[in-house]
């Protein structure tokens, strides 16, 4: 007997012989014996006191973001977490539900996401977008490979720049080897930002143009130039967003011509929570909607004639369209769209600009304290545009920066060389609107005491 | 049926249309100097201000959730009978250890000996689902069924380019999910389909005369689409490992027999799982799921990376392997439904795991039990934790097994799966899960053996359902010819 | 009961077709489209596009299905159907007329059906079902 299995023994008893079974065994007779265990070597049943222990246990052993000054980005940023946003997830009609294959009994879950696709599409200045994807790493993935169908597979190389967050280019190497796509990687000028000139010089055989903004090492690229250049030679040209929050304060590609603008949404309230899950998005233009993967949301009506949503487009994934499906993904990241969606609309459009006005004044308050340390401390790129995040060089290298001001209680940054890179081995040193005055006078403390 | 009146609850963006400005959350307040946007950053992407995004107060935005929230079905409100879905209960104690600060505000880049306890917590769910497959190796990184199958068939590509290449393709049984050819397509190799037997199971024939030396590998669901078991797969792999391919398995039917059977005994070289089917982490309306793979010796060397390594009572993390297939997405897995999962498998433990199974697999016999004179079962195999009718007897009143799923709304039930598995036209695929009380059950037999006997006497009612739910049958062909995918400004409030 | 025009030559895989000097009109029977469902969307072949015949040349959606579009005869597309970009619904409503998908110069062979092969070929797969 078990609180999570819904009969018991007298239950499992009057089931057998309505059956007219005299052992539930008799229902597994064809398992063969040579593959069958009697006990899994696993320990018993336990307790809610004695399972929430060991887990609470496993959670103490942790360094939590929450007991320090934490400057940690490289693609996963620590927001605001409103607690509407949680009450909201843990109601049981948004967590406890399918994906919404009956229209008739989820349009809950249809208009969230289809508030969210419109939210999406808002920020990232293009027609439509998809109800989410995976992550930021398999975002870029099928932005990839949505620009190799849209070229009718004529294409085949990719032009990257080095600067889009180094775990996604791997990422995007595990499914672009396969299919023998060629990626050609540009690395960032001295002045850390992308030269549209040298993207666009390879631009005439790539299917797509792959810039980050803001970038990995936290520049501003020059998006207008970016596309103008990159979309001469016909390639479709996509920016990736790692910090979400950005498109608070600056306009998305699609206002600057670009085809695609995908990425990592978990900056809109969801949790570090040591890597996932997170909510990647993807928005694109509307003649291309059909190439576009993921799950999609529509509007229409009923048979009484009331507004009502659904999913639609369901041809273009793998259920219906088997080998010829757009992408492998046939699921979306449901409960951290809603999360996000949630985020967005109590923080309203007032509020995403103040937020992201909030961090751009406390990095930049940051980046001014830096300049003054002096003993071998700098900004790696001092004159480009920055939003949340920055390149910091300090009299060691990156990891041993990390270390030292972590013995002093500061979790001062990501070593922007954990996968090596055409940039100085320093410290990626995000900023939030959580990050106080008094966690920038840590900082610099610490900054001082490394020796 | 709803007792009270539900309204009709508007877009978002439909609110407070005169745009006033409203608060619903408070940031911090700014102690370091304000900013102007266009001081520091190119004035030319400086955006203008988001006006279509209305502001709205913290119980506004509560309320259109609640609202929104109260048109779901949900598990927590009764039976969701999806076949291959296993739509089990989440118990609450997931939702607890998954919001310890401890493991949700830890950042997946601090330093090792930072995060100790989430490498630890990796490292156990991976020991824990090894133990209930009884394989080799396994990965928890994929973030869904469809993504672990992926990751499983890259691996396979990878073991065939170590020993030579030459292997281009892969068979698919036609009775399986779409997402295994697409699959084997994304991974570069040709999806072959394999007509199955009768029921459904593999021909040991044809797999004979198709298994040549340019098979990678043989995709097969265990128990099948129809619930049925592969009694014979100890041969199948025999066979397929003799003439060189490797064999995977789509796991996502291992509610039916955890605890029972090892797919390490069966000859599997991978097998991805699904958490939030067998190991009840939340569906949330469409995800986030998790897709962790187990695979055999011969896999282990391709597992993806980063990979969490033990030495001793330290936890360290391998980033880079050359014979690996990469990474499959950003950092480890979705941690926090990895958190969930742990917590589930932990609290049934050995025993809870078996008996789980063991209830999933009897309630299924009993719905083909009560069911199987009302409706028709096209194949008389043992069934194990789901079990496959079709509308065959309904056709022949003009009703469908469409009308069947939407009359089944209006007597309080989620539907099954229909019109899957693709060689069963008009199926109704019932899968119970193991969560629900005897009675729940019951009802949603005699809920089943009501409509068919509706369908004699008044096919109408069924034809034309639902009656009861808050917005009735909803024109998806139109949704696909006028297609609208957000709201803009000027989009009229109704249709 | 669908419609089975006497004046036109039929596919196996359910196209009809109707010569009209050196070019064939191609569309989908009546048959096809009652199985298709509602369409949604219509995939066709650009116009200069050589295929020859078996071979697929586009793809018919419904809301639930997906249906290859497969040429009869071996030639050149010189003319598709603009119309139903913007009226898919035409292969259901006109299947024969203004439901046409594409026209291909080139000509027929032997192993297309006339009406009453064809009506027979729709009942054996009936029966199969």
């Amino acid at each position: 007997m078990h609180p999570w299995v819904g009969a018991g023994p007298e239950d499992r008893g009057a089931i057998l012989r309505e059956l007219g079974l005299d052992s539930v065994d008799e229902l597994f007779a064809a398992l063969p014996a040579s593959v069958c265990t009697d006990r899994l070597p696993l320990p018993g049943p336990r307790d809610e006191d004695a399972v929430f222990g060991e887990l609470a246990g496993m959670a103490l052993a942790n360094l939590a973001m929450t007991c320090h000054p934490s400057f940690l980005g490289a693609g996963v940023y620590r927001h605001v977490q409103p607690s509407v946003v949680d009450s909201v997830l843990s109601r049981a009609e948004f967590f406890t539900s399918y994906t919404p294959y009956q229209p008739e009994i989820s349009q809950g879950t249809l208009q969230a996401i289809f508030e969210f696709q419109t939210l999406i599409a808002q920020l990232t200045g293009l027609d439509v977008a998809n109800a989410s994807l995976y992550d930021g790493a398999t975002a870029l993935v099928e932005a990839v490979l949505f620009s190799h169908r849209v070229l009718r597979g004529k294409r085949r190389r990719v032009v990257l720049a080095e600067s889009v967050h180094p775990v996604y280019r791997r990422v995007l190497a595990t499914y672009t080897d396969p299919l023998g796509l060629e990626v050609m990687t540009v690395p960032p000028g001295a002045d850390g930002r992308v030269d549209p000139a040298r993207m666009a010089a390879a631009a005439g055989e790539a299917c797509c143009v792959v810039v980050q903004s803001p970038s990995f090492v936290g520049t501003v690229e020059d998006l207008p130039a970016v596309a103008e250049a990159a979309s001469r030679g016909g390639a479709l040209v996509v920016q990736v967003v790692a910090e979400a929050t950005s498109l608070g304060l600056l306009a998305g590609g699609g206002a600057h011509g670009f085809d695609v603008v995908c990425g990592e949404a978990q900056a809109f309230g969801i949790p570090a929570g040591f890597g996932g899950p997170h909510l990647g998005f993807f928005a694109c233009r509307e003649g291309n909607v059909r190439q576009m993967p993921g799950r999609l949301v529509g509007r229409t009506v009923d048979e009484e004639g009331r507004r009502a949503f659904c999913l639609t487009l369901s041809t273009r994934e793998q259920h219906i369209r088997r080998g010829k499906a757009t992408s492998n993904i046939c699921t979306n990241q449901g409960l951290m769209a809603l999360a996000a969606t949630v985020w967005l609309e109590a923080l309203g459009g007032t509020g995403l600009a103040a937020l992201a006005r909030s961090c751009l004044a406390r990095s930049e308050a940051l980046k001014a304290r830096v300049r003054q340390l002096g003993s071998g401390w700098s900004l790696a790129y001092p004159a480009a545009p920055s939003y949340n995040e920055f390149l910091v060089v300090g009299p060691r290298p990156g990891p041993e920066l990390a270390r030292q001001m972590a013995a002093k209680g500061v979790l001062a940054g990501v070593p922007a060389s954990r996968w090596g890179g055409s940039w100085p081995d320093g410290l990626l040193v995000a900023v939030t609107e959580r990050t106080s005055a008094a966690d920038i006078d840590a900082f610099v403390a610490a900054a001082r005491g490394v020796s | 049926m709803r007792r009270r009146a539900i309204r009709d609850e508007p877009l978002i963006f439909e609110r407070n249309p005169k745009r006033t400005r409203r608060q619903g959350i408070l940031i911090p307040a700014l102690d370091v100097p304000e900013v102007e946007p266009a001081a520091v950053l190119p004035a030319d992407q400086v955006r203008g201000a988001l006006s279509d995004i209305p502001d709205l107060g913290e119980l506004e935005v509560v309320q259109h959730f609640h609202r929104l929230s109260q048109l779901n079905y949900a598990v927590d409100e009764g039976l969701y009978p999806l076949g291959s879905c296993t739509m089990k209960y989440n118990p609450r104690l997931n939702e607890r250890t998954a919001r310890l600060p401890g493991l949700a505000d830890v950042h997946p880049l601090q330093p090792v000996e930072q995060v100790q306890g989430a490498l630890r917590l990796i490292w156990e769910l991976e020991e824990a689902l090894k133990g209930i497959t009884g394989m080799a190796g396994v990965t928890l990184q994929p973030a869904a069924g469809a993504h672990g199958e992926l990751a499983g068939i890259l691996m396979v590509r990878k073991a065939v380019e170590a020993r030579g290449g030459g292997r281009d393709r892969v068979l698919v049984p036609d009775s399986a999910h779409g997402t295994n050819p697409a699959t084997a397509v994304f991974a570069g190799f040709e999806a072959v389909e394999m007509p199955s037997g009768d029921d459904g199971t593999v021909d040991l024939a044809v797999l004979d005369r198709m298994m040549t030396d340019r098979v990678a590998a043989v995709m097969l669901t265990v128990p099948n689409t129809l619930g049925v078991f592969e009694h014979r797969i100890v041969d199948i792999a025999e066979l397929v490992h003799r003439r060189g391919g490797l064999v995977y398995m789509d796991g996502a039917n291992l509610n039916a027999f955890v605890g029972r059977a090892l797919p390490g005994r069966m000859g599997v070289d991978a097998m991805h799982i699904n958490l939030h089917k067998t190991f009840s982490t939340p569906h949330g309306g469409g995800g986030p799921g998790a897709g962790p793979v187990v695979v055999s010796e011969a896999l282990l060397p391709h597992l993806p990376v980063p990979r969490v390594v033990r030495d001793g009572e330290r936890f360290t993390l391998l980033e880079e392997d050359p014979a690996s297939i990469g990474p499959m997405r950003g950092f480890y897995g979705s941690f926090l439904v990895l958190v969930r999962a742990l917590t589930y498998i932990r609290g049934l433990g050995a025993e809870g795991l078996r008996e789980m199974a063991e209830v999933a697999v009897l309630y299924a016999n009993l719905i083909r039990h009560r069911l199987r004179d009302a409706y028709h079962l096209k194949y008389d195999s043992p069934s194990l934790h789901e079990v496959v009718f079709d509308d065959s007897r309904q056709a022949e009143h003009g009703v469908h097994n469409t009308d069947i799923a939407k009359r089944l709304l209006d007597y309080g039930f989620h539907p099954p799966t229909m019109s899957f598995p693709l060689i069963v036209h008009g199926a109704l695929m019932i899968e119970p899960t193991e969560s629900a009380p005897p009675e729940e059950v019951e009802a949603f037999c005699d809920a089943m053996l009501a409509i068919a006997r509706e369908v004699e006497d008044s096919p109408e009612q069924v034809k034309t359902a639902p009656h009861d739910t808050p917005v009735r049958r909803v024109d998806e062909v139109r949704a696909a010819r006028q297609l609208v995918v957000r709201w803009r400004p000027g989009d009229a409030s109704s249709p | 009961m669908p419609a089975v025009p006497e004046d036109l030559l039929y596919a196996r895989s359910h196209e009809w077709v109707r010569v009209e000097g050196d070019v064939v009109v191609v569309g989908i029977t009546d048959y096809a489209q009652d199985q298709l469902g509602e369409v949604v969307y219509v995939e066709l072949p650009d116009v200069g596009r050589s295929v020859d015949a078996g071979e697929e040349m586009g793809t018919l959606e419904s809301v639930k299905a997906v249906s290859e579009m497969i040429s009869p005869v071996a030639g050149e597309v010189v003319a598709v159907n603009e119309q139903l970009a913007s009226e898919p619904n035409l292969v259901n409503e006109d299947p024969f007329g203004d439901g046409w998908l594409v026209k291909i110069s080139g000509s027929v062979d032997e192993d297309l059906l006339d009406a009453a092969a064809y009506r027979q070929h729709c009942a054996e797969e009936k029966e199969s079902h």
